[in-house]
């Protein structure tokens, strides 16, 4: 795939002819379908596109993290050899502000800048090093003002306002629910633990930076191709930002270099729409070196957390209250919607009658926080699995045990009292933990552990849910067609970022209508080409994209085989079937390549869509508009259960992490080595958050603002890694499947925390758990 | 000023200030995008290319370092539509998620192969532990590359 065809381009399958002829079944490990042009360099990711005419376009940022604009001079700037162009706010056309649920972010700064990120000019220039010094020679008159800097103190009386326009001061949204009789419960406990959580902020670090190109080409058509989890949201932001119809406006995204969240909404897109409004037609590239991507880019919520976690003494869980703050940066950037989920899975997957479950998700003038992989779940996660731990010490029982009494099953109610009417197999999962070796032979290799080092072993029940709750549609449209050659094309509405669901769709509907890879044909998510299928995220790619894709393609398969059946003068469609590039007719042997049969079909019949919209809660649980806007509840979840085995270094503190075990309920598995990548990734991940990854900041500037600073696990940092999938069938998914893209990310920070207690006798509150951490804590006893 | 060196194996020139990156001489002079840039600074190896052989940090390299030297890119491991071993193992293995590590960590393994025909997944470990990933956790990668140093070389397989 060229990049000068990015435009337009549609993607054979897979690139070797090794791989063509291998079937495409539904459950079998096919090899990924974009791997050959990955693995020769021939993928065109959005920041691979060059051409001889391209206009660079870069953003001046605020540098500061609270101040008034007074002025923004770039007089000197604009008149620099090489420089086309400077635009502010003012050259900002439609509305300037930018927002999934609350448009609180300008495209470029008019009034104030709210964090050290913040875009305040945009400049076009020949080439990398204009632009280079022409952003440097900006000037910006500030006005500073006082920042705001931690979540718990911007919610007190008198500080400084964020937002002065936001009925609710320095509270994005809040949450207070109370479940069973509340508070009330707690006197009834025989045990009661009580302690106070603190996450750190996490970097996304994908590998390919923010990035994309833009042109208008002479019919006023404005087109977008950019590293992007939300193709048909961005236009809808692009175009009302630019005050140009929808229609107007095409994005394109092709495979994205990992986003894991930090591109669920606006990164260059709208920057690069304004930009190529002024480069009289020629495209424009926008690529964000590795700072700027650490600088403007959302993170994870850093949270701070107060639990406690009341028994009875026959070790049923009875009371649960947290009061959760979540530092949500300047902009709202989903930040509602992560509290909102953190508050759900703030019980974990467990069985718990009574709670009172606050939270905030204040502004701040800190980085933006924004959706990363597991979205409020890893922070809670991280807190209610070590209450589990000192509970179970508390009542002096096993913790796996106490975790097996209390868990989840369908028909239970979780801790915000939803029914479970889906799948749950959280039982399960920790039953194949208990019966692992890892864990029944624990003891004994806690304690070979040599001189100067101790041993721990530790465990966490996870849960996910997916999907985007009961008020915002979950919604899939497939589209396949059969084309004039006779190739089976899918068009894939959600985006691929790493995560293989364009290899996945094409090895559903290939499985559906019994063809090989050689005969299928891939088409990434285009605005203009594909449909609608909202987020990559919120683990609902495969399941809703899946289950409309499969509707679509039982469609297009009747009707080749009507068509078929019709020509042949057979009994019925029931008398044929597909088979690799061709129509059998079973009774008589009759072939019909499906390049004839095609010709036999109108245009409109060799194209099936088809709609899916996710199932969604029907409880009333008195939940308040607000929090059922932004997703509570859900009503379908993941699952599982992790182990990890620690050897801490006395002397310096380090924690190795020598065996991980993960054992996972995501439903069937549609093939088995994608599934594989997910949880070894997303554990990845949860380690990196466990013991080594901290995005620093100080004073609302980032101290860690590279690699070199903001430590990333290396190959030598994470361990073998043992999957093992529990298939419990889920009968609303595709082939029985659920999400498995976020929830084994929620694992190890609380398993590692335990098995550091359980080896050192403390408890290291605060994460990542870095050698100077444990050695702090070890040290204390 | 003009730079001659051997690129994929054929002999070629270049006319570029001799301070240009060779990351960007690949990427924007050549439109050789296989190579990428992640990080810009030596950390992420996302730019690794062999010179001469052995691995280097192309967004570290200035042009005039490429004088004389035979350079290889992702783009030229396969030989036509035939995979390099490591490349046809990292398809098979599972070790390809997003891909943007992929063309360096692939050069890197190829460089290791070269140094240490049969490591252990220790030495495989650390012999990548320049190349970040943010997808995989690894492991695949590593059981790609196990596999391809068990696959007989060009010298064994002819027996």
């Amino acid at each position: 795939m060229k990049k000068t065809d990015q435009q337009d381009q549609v993607e054979e399958a897979c690139g070797s002819s090794a791989a063509r002829h291998v079937p495409l079944s539904v459950g079998a490990s096919v090899a990924r379908l974009d791997a050959w042009d990955k693995v020769t360099g021939k993928t065109g990711f959005a920041a691979d596109y060059y051409s001889d005419d391209l206009v660079w376009a870069g953003v001046k940022r605020a540098g500061v993290p609270h101040a008034l604009v007074k002025g923004i001079n770039f007089a000197h700037a604009q008149s620099m050899p090489g420089v086309i162009r400077v635009l502010t706010h003012k050259d900002v056309p439609g509305i300037n502000r930018q927002g999934v649920i609350r448009k609180d972010q300008p495209v470029l700064v008019d009034d104030k800048v709210r964090h050290c990120g913040d875009a305040v000019a945009l400049v076009l220039a020949e080439d990398k090093a204009a632009l280079e010094k022409a952003i440097n020679a900006i000037e910006i008159q500030y006005e500073p003002l006082p920042a705001v800097l931690d979540p718990e103190t911007a919610l007190e009386e008198g500080a400084p306002l964020v937002h002065e326009d936001h009925p609710g001061g320095n509270v994005l949204l809040k949450g207070d629910l109370t479940i069973g009789v509340g508070p009330e419960a707690e006197k009834e406990c025989d045990a009661l633990v009580e302690a106070r959580f603190e996450t750190q902020r996490q970097e996304h670090a994908y590998l390919e930076t923010e990035a994309g190109w833009a042109r208008v080409d002479d019919n006023g058509m404005l087109t977008i191709v950019c590293s992007t989890q939300t193709p048909f949201r961005d236009r809808a932001e692009v175009s009302e930002c630019l005050g140009l119809d929808a229609g107007r406006v095409r994005i394109i995204a092709p495979y994205c270099g990992g986003a894991f969240g930090g591109k669920d909404g606006v990164t260059v897109q709208t920057l690069l729409g304004l930009a190529a409004l002024h480069s009289a037609g020629r495209p424009v590239k926008m690529w964000w070196a590795r700072e700027e991507s650490f600088l403007a880019g959302t993170k994870r919520h850093p949270a701070q957390m107060y639990y406690r976690l009341g028994a009875k003494s026959d070790g049923s869980l009875h009371y649960l209250s947290v009061r959760l703050y979540l530092d949500t940066g300047p902009y709202d950037h989903l930040g509602g919607v992560v509290l909102t989920l953190a508050l759900e899975h703030a019980g974990g997957p467990y069985r718990i009658p009574n709670a009172h479950l606050q939270g905030w998700a204040a502004y701040t003038n800190n980085p933006i926080g924004g959706a990363f992989r597991g979205f409020g779940v890893p922070q809670v996660t991280a807190a209610i699995e070590q209450m589990m731990d000192m509970v179970a010490h508390k009542l002096g029982r096993d913790p796996l045990d106490l975790r097996l009494r209390n868990a989840l099953k369908r028909g239970d109610r979780n801790c915000v009292g939803k029914t479970l009417v889906s799948s749950t197999g959280l039982k399960e999962c920790l039953e194949v933990v208990k019966t692992h070796a890892l864990w029944r032979e624990r003891d004994r290799w806690k304690s070979a552990a040599v001189s100067r080092k101790l041993r721990g072993v530790g465990i966490a029940a996870v849960m996910q849910a997916s999907g985007y709750g009961p008020v915002v549609p979950d919604v899939g449209n497939a589209k396949v067609e059969l084309t004039l050659e006779g190739k089976i094309r899918v068009y894939s509405g959600v985006v691929d970022m790493g995560q293989g669901n364009a290899s996945t769709s094409v090895q559903m509907a290939g499985s559906i209508l019994g063809q090989e890879a050689a005969h299928m044909e891939l088409v990434l998510p285009d605005t203009e080409r594909t449909l609608p299928s909202g987020s990559a995220s919120a683990s609902r790619c495969t399941y809703t994209f899946g289950n409309a894709l499969i509707g679509a393609a039982e469609i297009l398969k009747g009707r080749i085989l009507q068509r078929a059946a019709d020509l042949l003068m057979a009994g019925g469609k029931e008398e044929m079937t597909l088979v690799p590039g061709a129509v059998r007719h079973l009774k008589t042997g009759r072939e019909f390549p499906l390049s004839r049969i095609a010709q036999f079909l109108n245009n409109s019949e060799r194209v099936a869509t088809n709609h899916f919209r996710a199932p969604v809660a029907a409880d009333d649980l008195g939940i308040p508009d607000d929090l059922r806007l932004h997703g509570l509840p859900h009503t379908l979840f993941s699952y599982g259960a992790h182990l990890v085995a620690v050897e801490i270094d006395q002397i310096t503190g380090a924690v190795d992490v020598q065996r991980c075990l993960a054992v996972t309920d995501c439903g069937k598995v549609i093939n088995p080595q994608i599934y594989e990548q997910q949880i070894q990734g997303a554990i990845g991940q949860g380690l990196g958050y466990a013991l080594c990854e901290d995005l620093e900041v100080e004073q609302g500037r980032i101290s860690t603002p590279d690699f070199s600073t903001y430590i990333l696990p290396t190959a030598m940092d994470i361990p073998e890694m043992e999957s093992v999938a529990v298939e419990i069938y889920e009968h609303t998914g595709p082939f029985g499947l659920k999400g498995v893209g976020e929830v084994a990310t929620n694992g190890p920070l609380p398993a590692v925390a335990n098995a550091v207690a359980d080896a050192c006798g403390v408890r290291v509150f605060r994460s990542p758990l870095t050698p100077e951490r444990v050695l702090g804590a070890i040290r204390k006893v | 000023m003009r730079i001659d060196f051997k690129l994929n194996g054929k002999a070629i020139f270049i006319d570029v200030p001799p301070d240009r990156r060779v990351v960007d001489i690949m990427r924007e002079d050549l439109r050789l995008t296989g190579t990428k840039e992640s990080c810009g600074t030596g950390d992420c190896g996302a730019c690794t290319i062999l010179v001469d052989g052995e691995s280097r940090l192309s967004c570290l390299m200035l042009a005039v370092q490429l004088q004389g030297r035979d350079i290889t890119t992702i783009e030229g491991l396969a030989e036509g539509d035939s995979l390099h071993p490591v490349q046809q193992a990292f398809v098979e293995h599972g070790a390809v998620q997003c891909g943007f590590c992929i063309p360096g960590m692939i050069l890197s393994a190829v460089d290791l192969l070269d140094r240490t025909p049969k490591p252990g997944r220790k030495e495989i470990r650390e012999g990548l532990s320049g190349n970040l990933c943010r997808c995989t956790g690894y492991q695949k990668i590593v059981d790609a590359v196990q596999a391809a140093s068990s696959l007989p070389t060009k010298d064994e397989s002819v027996s």
